[in-house]
């Protein structure tokens, strides 16, 4: 709604998307009024607690949202054509060939019982209709691509370690040569060698395959690894808004903020984790009025609690926070 | 993939299997023991015929009764177990109980047979269909009529079917496995023997069927929530395709240990529908043997029983290998 109409070339457009779930009569909205833009081959990091519907946010982007959610308001746009995400079976061309997922391959993201080449496979074959022999090539193919020699191919998943699992999704998730890979945590539950080398990797596959990658994480620091650009997102909505470099070294919202400083840094000597007072909100006890952060907020204002401040462009930055909006006032001619 | 690991995997299941074998044989040898009578004397008439001490030395004598029984009257019944020789029945004199057992197994496995592979394809279809569409109509209606027809003795259903069918329509035999008065043609004969196995085979059917939906949706629901079904989903695959390739063969784990579990049961599981339709097999024996006291029947229908169910659960492991690599 806001930025997005400047980037007509953008590969994906999220517009204004509120998803809401139905829970036992009730409902309760996981993201609301979110909107962002991915260009081609661009990454970028989708950040918050959980709760904060970031997940929520790249399912609904993947079209796998789950059946108890409401699309209610709002779109998702891929090269201009806007997705059917709350039709499962209308998305189902789209899974895959357009949009893939690297889920948590530590955990069990891998059917036990099939060999991992099956699994490669498997999409080459029924989506793309290649003939078996030449779909496991293809997934020989991909094992050598994530660094997994083609031999292992015959593997089942429990006996490869967590990494190796995680590189065979990342094989799995480039099978029908996807323009968008959404990443769920994909370096979680992992040792740091291993999650630097598994991020390595992604780096290196996007710029050479071209990819977008849209990576969800609680931890800033696989996004300052691996990422262009920053979505901070807080109790479903998106709080902030940046490239890496900014967000770094210049965070606005005060969440932001107190999120960066809770990031022990032995070499400036901060060596304790500094945590952020109180309780992220989850999805039934979010304040009813105004910003959801304000409980929690160290410049809290007496506006905060009543109004929801909107999130306004700041250069290349997007900030939703009072304390930025007599400043926005300020330039909003000019910006409009 | 790794041959060595799967033989070696096969090879602990039989040295268990053979082991556990052993310890049924021993186990069975020492229940006959330790029940009270003396085989001697009930050889002799069991105490209606008086008979004298120096006849009843003599049998024990003959019988290898008056030798320790450990170790030689053990060794004695294990090698006469592994060359077959299950002894003689004190109620049909001079039979061997091998041969009673071999002459009525058929009818048990007939009828146990038909009914698992009715209860088999029909449970665990309906089991996974609800547990794949967990919450719909079918799953609802189903868990609960499944719950019932589980939870009601088959016999008691048996009895119910006999009145109904047999009794009050006259539409199905409700006694035997023949009709009296011998064959007239082959194919009759077939025919005949399908309308004796109709009421029976129902009567185990049904609550084995309740049973399988049971266990099949169990698995079903918990294979649905599994992380590797949302990857399929994300792979852009259809429900068919999801429910064909990655659900069901993950939910026939369970399913398969069950199977292979009430096969083991499937000579004794019968007893009670064999005796309301007196059935000529296994079970139809072993009551016999009961109200005869015929320890030597009953002591090879046990044999019978652990043997057949420890196979079983070695076909089970096996099973269970081929299927889940991770067991391997």
């Amino acid at each position: 709604m806001i930025n997005t109409s400047k980037r007509s070339a953008a590969l994906l457009e999220v517009d204004g998307l509120s998803v809401t779930y139905g829970l036992m009569g009730a409902s309760s909205r996981a993201i609301e009024n979110v909107s962002f833009a991915l260009g081609a081959g661009e990454a970028v990091g989708l950040v918050g607690e959980s709760g904060s519907g970031k997940t929520t946010t790249a399912m609904a982007i993947a079209g796998l949202l789950s059946p108890n959610a409401r699309v209610s308001s709002g779109e998702v746009r891929y090269r201009g054509n806007v997705l059917p995400i709350d039709d499962d079976a209308a998305m189902r061309p789209h899974r895959w060939s357009e949009t893939s997922v690297v889920f948590q391959g530590a955990m069990n993201a891998l059917n036990p019982v099939h060999r991992i080449i099956t699994q490669i496979a498997e999409p080459c074959m029924l989506k793309l209709g290649m003939p078996r022999g030449e779909a496991s090539a293809r997934a020989r193919e991909l094992l050598e691509l994530v660094g997994i020699p083609a031999d292992r191919g015959t593997a089942y998943p429990h006996e490869l370690s967590g990494g190796m699992r995680q590189r065979v999704m990342i094989a799995m998730a480039l099978a029908c040569r996807p323009s968008i890979v959404i990443g769920d945590e994909p370096t979680t539950a992992l040792d740091v060698i291993t999650q630097a080398q598994i991020l390595k990797l992604l780096g290196k596959l996007r710029s050479q395959l071209r990819l977008a990658l849209i990576l969800i994480t609680h931890d800033l620091s696989v996004v300052a690894e691996a990422c262009d650009r920053v979505l901070i997102m807080y109790s479903g909505r998106i709080v902030e808004e940046g490239t890496v470099a900014e967000i770094f070294a210049q965070p606005k919202h005060p969440y932001t903020r107190l999120l960066i400083d809770s990031i022990p840094n032995p070499a400036n000597g901060k060596k304790m984790i500094r945590p952020i007072p109180g309780d992220p909100p989850n999805l039934m006890n979010r304040p009813s009025s105004g910003c959801a952060f304000h409980p929690r907020c160290p410049s809290v204002m007496a506006v905060c609690p009543t109004e929801v401040p909107s999130i306004d462009q700041f250069g290349q930055e997007r900030v939703a926070c009072h304390l930025y909006r007599s400043s926005q006032e300020d330039r909003g001619a000019s910006h409009a | 993939m790794n041959g060595g690991g799967t033989s070696r995997h096969i090879g602990r299941i039989l040295i268990r299997a053979i082991v556990t074998l052993l310890m049924v044989a021993i186990l069975n040898f020492i229940l006959f023991r330790v029940i009270p009578g003396d085989p001697a004397k009930l050889l002799l008439g069991g105490g209606r015929v008086s008979a004298t001490a120096e006849q009843i030395e003599a049998q024990r004598q003959n019988w290898g009764l008056d030798r320790p029984l450990l170790p030689d009257q053990l060794v004695d019944y294990l090698s006469a177990t592994v060359r077959g020789d299950l002894g003689y029945s004190f109620k049909f004199r001079g039979r061997h109980v091998a041969d009673l057992i071999l002459e009525r197994l058929p009818a048990t496995i007939v009828l146990v047979a038909v009914a698992q592979l009715i209860a088999i394809v029909v449970g665990v279809m309906l089991g996974m269909y609800a547990g794949w569409r967990r919450g719909g109509a079918l799953d609802n209606g189903g868990t609960v009529a499944s719950l019932l027809l589980f939870s009601t003795p088959s016999f008691w259903v048996g009895m119910i079917l006999v009145v109904v069918f047999s009794t009050k329509f006259g539409w199905l035999p409700g006694y035997g496995a023949y009709s009296p008065g011998g064959t007239i043609s082959s194919i009759d004969s077939i025919l005949d023997h399908l309308r004796h196995l109709a009421l029976p085979v129902t009567a185990l059917a049904l609550g084995l069927i309740g049973q399988y939906v049971l266990v099949a949706r169990a698995a079903m629901s918990d294979v649905v929530t599994e992380d590797y079904m949302v990857t399929a989903r994300a792979k852009g695959l259809t429900n068919r395709q999801m429910l064909m390739r990655h659900a069901f063969r993950n939910a026939m784990l369970p399913v398969v240990t069950l199977i292979a579990l009430n096969l083991g049961y499937a000579v004794a599981g019968a007893i009670t529908v064999e005796a309301v339709f007196a059935w000529p097999g296994i079970g139809g024996l072993t009551v016999e043997a009961l109200n005869a006291r015929d320890y030597p029947v009953l002591q090879g229908v046990f044999l019978l029983l652990g043997a057949s169910i420890v196979v079983s659960n070695m076909t089970a492991d096996l099973a269970y290998g081929l299927l889940d690599p991770r067991v391997r």
